[in-house]
């Protein structure tokens, strides 16, 4: 399952399936986008403050997300 | 407008999810080196990498570039026979700490004093992950590992410094958590004609972390972000403190002629005729 958080700019998908809770996403980024369930498995809490860094798909060993940016033109 | 490239063209999502375990920065590394060869345009097809074995080892199951997975600590020795069979394709030698440092540390000295032009992407994550989690040349003196239960005897390479000493004309370090700077670092290796080196530092939180660093994957994380510091900060260090640290950064830049220009020079057409001629 991919789980989506989004806002009118990005969309964050985080594929389950790929996603070993690593906690990398959680830990660093900045704006605290994510938060973690009782499992460990990143939650897209806070998509509006997401600033498209990409810093965490980067970051994510597993690629196991990806930050699209929603474009409305 | 040009469409940029992305790193899909170079990595193989069909081959998800990857073997390693969580928290493993192997991957992290993967991403910087698919897109720095994006951001580069090189064709996939003119893209080989060669690899050893070992965890890192097994990263070219992931790649859509040309592979070739040789035996351990041979990744440059065959990376060498592919560059000079076909001096057009880029190679680049993926390789551990151990792959590049122990078993093939003959190799690794040799191809940065013939200044070949690989590409060399090293994972030092201090250990020997693929086999249980030994004590390798880079692991850091006093820390645990299965061959050193009590705390290793000996001193760590400095890899950087041994690629600069012999030869290599460009060394830089930096971190599996530092990635921009990590794939731009990979990006102006691959540009540059002779050796380059770059060093990943990495996180094993499986076996050295187990080890060594009480908790849990960001806690092998951090420790590998606290461990990095760049030139600036590092020079105003205490020899002490230097030792408990690794610089990070672009370390050697330089444009000795590479293998291959000065042996056409030395073996040239006319150098051949002439020789002929004068007979
Ligand atoms: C000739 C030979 N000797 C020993 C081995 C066993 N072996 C496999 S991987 C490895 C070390 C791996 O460590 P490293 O290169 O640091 O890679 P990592 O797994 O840490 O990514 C060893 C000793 C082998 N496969 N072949
Ligand atoms: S960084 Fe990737 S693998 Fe790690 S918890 Fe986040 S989504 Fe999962
Ligand atoms: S793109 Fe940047 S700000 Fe947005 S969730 Fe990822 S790390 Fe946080
Ligand atoms: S053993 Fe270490 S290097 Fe190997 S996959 Fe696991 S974390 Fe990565
Ligand atoms: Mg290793």
């Amino acid at each position: 399952m991919t789980k989506t958080g989004e806002d009118k700019d990005v969309t964050i998908h985080i594929d389950e399936a790929l996603c070993k809770r690593c906690g990398f996403c959680i830990e660093y980024c900045n704006k605290k986008v994510y938060e973690a369930d009782k499992d460990g498995m990143p939650l897209v809490k806070n998509p509006e403050e997401c600033t498209n860094c990409r810093l965490c798909e980067l970051r994510c060993p597993d690629f196991a997300i990806r930050v699209e940016v929603v474009n409305n033109e | 407008m040009a469409v940029k490239l992305s790193y899909r063209e170079y990595f193989k999502e069909e081959a998800l999810p990857l073997m390693w375990c969580a928290g493993c920065g192997n991957g992290i590394l993967l991403r910087a080196i698919t897109d720095a060869l994006a951001d580069l345009e090189i064709p996939p097809h003119q893209v080989v990498v060669s690899t050893g074995i070992g965890c890192w080892g097994k990263a070219d199951d992931y790649m859509k570039t040309h592979g070739f997975h040789g035996s351990h600590g041979r990744a440059l020795a065959f990376g060498t026979g592919i560059k000079l069979g076909n001096p057009d394709l880029h190679v680049l030698a993926l390789m551990g700490d151990g792959d590049a440092l122990a078993i093939g540390g003959n190799h690794f000295i040799h191809a940065a004093r013939r200044n070949i032009d690989i590409t060399a992407i090293i994972s030092n994550n201090f250990t020997y992950g693929m086999t249980g989690g030994q004590y390798s040349p880079t692991t850091p003196l006093s820390y645990k590992t299965t061959t050193s239960p009590v705390g290793v005897a000996e001193p760590a390479f400095d890899v950087c410094g041994l690629a600069e000493e012999c030869g290599a004309n460009y060394v830089a370090r930096s971190t599996v958590y530092h990635v921009t700077q990590l794939k731009r670092f990979i990006a102006a290796a691959i540009q540059k004609k002779g050796f380059t080196v770059v060093e990943a530092i990495n996180t094993c939180p499986t076996h050295f972390g187990r080890r060594n660093i009480p908790g849990d994957s960001v806690e092998m994380m951090e420790y590998v972000k606290n461990l990095s510091v760049p030139k600036s900060r590092y020079e105003k260090m205490d020899e002490e403190e230097k030792a408990k640290h690794l610089v990070t950064g672009e370390l050697v830049n330089k444009d000795r002629p590479d293998f291959l220009s000065v042996y056409r020079e030395i073996n040239s057409v006319e150098s051949e005729s002439g020789r002929g001629e004068g007979k």
